[in-house]
């Protein structure tokens, strides 16, 4: 019985180990979106300041997409924005944009005026109505929708090479091979 | 050139820590005291090439050789150098090197200051020391080798994360990580006396001022870096039970049971497997700190960069060692038998309920840490885990261990009366109770907590001076005799009354600041006033100015009181370019009472409005200033004779059996 007792830490600590292991498995900044692999709900958001066109879940048809969730008062969204210039000026796919919870609607115009724009199309979405369709729990967060409109992947927290080479291109690539079904 | 210096140095400080972790382990099994003298020259050694390799890699921080890829992703030409000489821990590569320079600056002291120490004891410590050594050698040199070189090398660096060059976070990972890689010294031990089967008041000797340097720098770590997130994040706050965090209190509550269990081995010759044990888990808290920030099990603010093919490597390193000592524990520790009973109320009682309070305590932070990670493991999904868990768990906890802390000094060895104990108690208990009140009578809606806190940071405050003004006999003895008697006061004493006064302190900051923090968010325009616990800030409005590495936007407030001016404050918001990142400098004004502190935040419209925040923090530097006690106290102590390295074999050459004392 004694002995028990002092087998007890290496057991605690061997149970410990191996969730750390299933830990290691998992990427902590994948959070599983309850809307993948679903069509995106209706959605449709005017222009911003500037433009004439919004964005609405009709545009989402028929090709591999990417919607990237922004604001001008979100900081991580700065961190990705060189990268996203980047890919606008590559044209690798389309990437349309959710501007969301500006206080001001000037903020995200003005933003986007001094950093550079790379949005094909850009919703406002002051009230988060685009944002619920989504399920987005903060900025920045990207989405790859596919040709039918259906929600493939989420990707949350700022984008950069590593990321679209490892991740977010394989993903597009695939889905672009295997038609609308991957 | 120089960079393959480090990396070649750093290649033999493996062979050496190889040498170091086999030879003087064998040599101890077989009584061959060359082999087991071998331990020395290894670790100095192995100090020496690990010192080497750390320059080289500074040397290419400071000179900016982008060719180095760790050089080129954290540092920048423009950036000031302190910040370059930062830079060489403030990445990933860097900071591990740091660990094992620091490890084997411990090793090397061992074999510096150990002359007195038998030699089969230190022969296995070191041997233990230099196989963690070996783990973390081939953890850098496989996995994150910092002079890896990049062709060609860029024109200019990254930059180091902003939020990292900052002073109080230049030395924040330094004194860390001497606090947490001090406790492999403890571990080190306790494995050498598992294996030897025999702990005893000497060994309790050796342990306790390396625990005690350790707990002085880890407390001084966590304090830091608390420090650091209530001036630069901006939020007026200073403790988020982040993850990582956690991960430097638990090493701290595990030393803190440590240093106070090996008092009951050296004094009473009892708790001993408990004391071993807490000295395995106070380190394998210390290197789960270090996976979980460096493998991205759980993301926090302080993920700077995880890699899960790190994680794997560490998690390894982990099984290996902590698994490894605890089956060594469950196989060797039911050999070593304490020989005393003890009575529950008693010096040792105190001090083992301490223990298990401060075990209970890590437990529960432990649970909180890695619970989103065992939900998430079966499947349940991505949660967090807050502060409301941490408050619900640790304010019960803390109630009864403060409660018992200023009674457990008044208790004498062997068996004690509690009456008497608390007899002498009185005045704190009124002091307590007068507290309270004149703080419900000037604070009316303050919330409950608030009171609580007040009412236990009187109680061990006023508490402790009693039992300090009992150990010199204050006021029951003549006053030539009361001097004399505090004159004679070892330093021990003096250190354990100045590290509770500090718990004391640090309790009535955290209180204050958690209880009663006003908290103010508008726009102003320049000329705005807005009043702020007593204080008027009027708002001068925001200038850009240029910086070395980056551009900050300075506001402006005139701060009075009565109508009177009574300080400028200038917080800034700055941005590096390289990094294109802002970071907040917030303007504090320190009172002894409350913090005055002010953010200046984004444009907001067109006159040229701005978003302010300012909060008053009541009694937020007591904290910081019970930590300063803390880790004062810790020094006082460590330098007591007793203590001092050495001291052990001296009174054993007394002839008098040590364990007698």
């Amino acid at each position: 019985m004694k002995r028990l007792v002092y087998l007890l830490p290496l057991a605690v600590f061997l149970v410990i180990a191996v969730y750390f292991a299933v830990g290691l498995t998992k990427d902590p900044s994948r959070l599983p979106s309850v809307l993948i692999n679903t069509p995106v709900p209706k959605f449709d958001l005017v222009a911003i300041q500037g433009r004439d066109r919004g964005f609405s879940s009709k545009d989402l048809k028929g090709e591999v997409s990417l919607v990237n969730v922004f604001g001008s008062w979100c900081v991580a969204c700065r961190v990705e924005h060189p990268f996203l210039m980047k890919l606008a000026k590559q044209k690798l796919v389309p990437v349309h944009a959710i501007d969301w919870r500006e206080v001001d609607r000037t903020a995200g115009p003005a933003w986007l005026k001094k950093f550079g724009d790379p949005y094909t199309l850009i919703g406002d979405d002051p009230r988060s109505k685009g944002a619920i369709a989504f399920g987005v729990t903060g900025a920045p967060e990207t989405f790859v929708i596919d040709a039918d409109g259906v929600i493939r992947y989420k990707y949350i927290g700022p984008m950069s090479q590593q990321i679209w080479d490892e991740t977010l291109g394989p993903i597009i690539q695939k889905l672009r091979q295997s038609g609308a079904k991957p | 050139m120089i960079a393959e210096v480090g990396h070649f140095a750093l290649v033999l400080a493996l062979l050496v820590a190889m040498v170091q972790a086999s030879v003087p382990m064998v040599g101890a099994a077989r009584n061959n005291e060359v082999w087991m003298a071998l331990c020395r020259p290894a670790a100095i050694a192995q100090f020496l090439l690990v010192a080497l390799s750390f320059l080289c890699l500074t040397h290419a921080f400071v000179t900016s050789d982008f060719s180095v890829i760790t050089v080129a992703q954290n540092s920048h030409t423009d950036k000031p150098l302190i910040y370059k000489i930062s830079g060489v821990w403030g990445n990933h590569e860097g900071s591990m090197l740091l660990w094992v320079l620091i490890l084997s600056i411990f090793g090397s002291a061992v074999a510096f200051f150990g002359s007195n120490l038998p030699p089969g004891l230190r022969a296995r410590a070191l041997a233990v020391q230099g196989l963690i050594a070996v783990g973390f050698y081939l953890f850098l040199l496989l996995t994150s080798n910092p002079f890896e070189r990049v062709i060609p090398p860029p024109m200019n660096g990254n930059d180091l994360n902003p939020l990292l060059q900052d002073f109080g976070l230049a030395i924040h990972p330094p004194m860390l990580y001497l606090g947490y890689v001090g406790f492999s010294m403890a571990f080190s031990f306790a494995i050498a006396a598992l294996i030897e089967g025999r702990v005893d008041a000497a060994w309790a000797r050796w342990v306790r001022p390396w625990t005690m340097a350790a707990w002085v720098f880890l407390t001084g770590g966590i304090a830091l870096g608390s420090w650091w997130a209530y001036y630069e994040l901006g939020w007026g706050g200073f403790w988020f039970w982040d993850p990582v965090e956690n991960a430097s209190f638990m090493p701290w509550l595990a030393g803190t049971a440590l240093l106070h269990s090996s008092i009951v081995v050296e004094k009473r010759n009892a708790m001993k497997t408990w004391t071993v044990f807490l000295a395995i888990v106070a380190f394998s808290f210390s290197l789960l700190g270090t996976f979980l920030v460096r493998s991205g099990v759980l993301t926090s603010v302080h993920a700077f960069a995880t890699d899960p093919g790190r994680g794997v490597f560490i998690l390894l390193l982990l099984i290996i060692v902590i698994g490894g000592s605890f089956a060594l524990f469950a196989w060797r520790g039911p050999q070593l038998k304490s020989e005393v009973l003890f009575q529950p109320i008693s010096r040792e009682g105190g001090l083992l309920l301490n223990n298990l309070i401060m075990t209970v305590a890590a437990a529960a932070v432990l649970l909180g840490t890695l619970y989103p990670l065992f939900l998430d493991a079966i499947g349940g999904g991505k949660v967090s885990v807050g502060a409301p868990f941490f408050n619900a768990v640790f304010i019960p906890l803390m109630v009864p261990m403060i409660a018992a802390m200023a009674v457990g000094p008044l208790l004498s060895w062997k068996r004690a009366d509690l009456g008497p104990a608390l007899k002498r108690l009185w005045i704190a208990a009124a002091a307590m109770f007068v507290m309270v009140a004149v703080t419900w009578v000037l604070i009316t809606d303050g919330p409950f907590m608030g009171l609580v806190g007040v009412a236990l940071a009187t109680w061990l405050g006023v508490g402790t001076l009693v039992s300090f003004a009992d150990q010199i006999r204050l006021f029951r003895a003549p006053l030539p005799e009361s001097l004399s008697r505090l004159r004679r006061t070892p330093r021990a004493t003096w250190g354990m009354t100045l590290a509770h006064l500090g718990i004391a302190v640090a309790i009535a900051g955290v209180t204050g600041a958690g209880a009663w923090k006003i908290e103010s968010v508008q726009v102003m325009k320049p000329g705005d006033k807005v009043t702020v616990g007593g204080y008027e800030y009027e708002f001068k409005g925001a200038t850009e100015h240029p910086g070395p590495n980056y551009t900050a936007r300075r506001g402006l407030f005139i701060v009075s009181k009565g109508g009177k001016v009574f300080t400028v404050m200038e917080p800034e918001k700055r941005i590096y370019p390289v990094q294109n990142m802002p970071t907040t400098e917030a303007a504090i004004h320190s009172t002894l009472w409350g913090d005055l502190y002010a953010v200046v935040g984004d444009p907001q419209g067109t006159e040229g409005g701005f978003v302010t925040r300012i909060y008053f923090n009541p009694l937020v530097i007591w904290m910081w200033m019970g930590g300063l006690l803390m880790m004062f106290g810790g020094f006082l102590s460590l330098t007591d004779r007793r203590y001092r390295i050495g001291a052990p074999t001296r009174r054993q050459a007394g002839a008098a059996p040590v364990a007698a004392e």
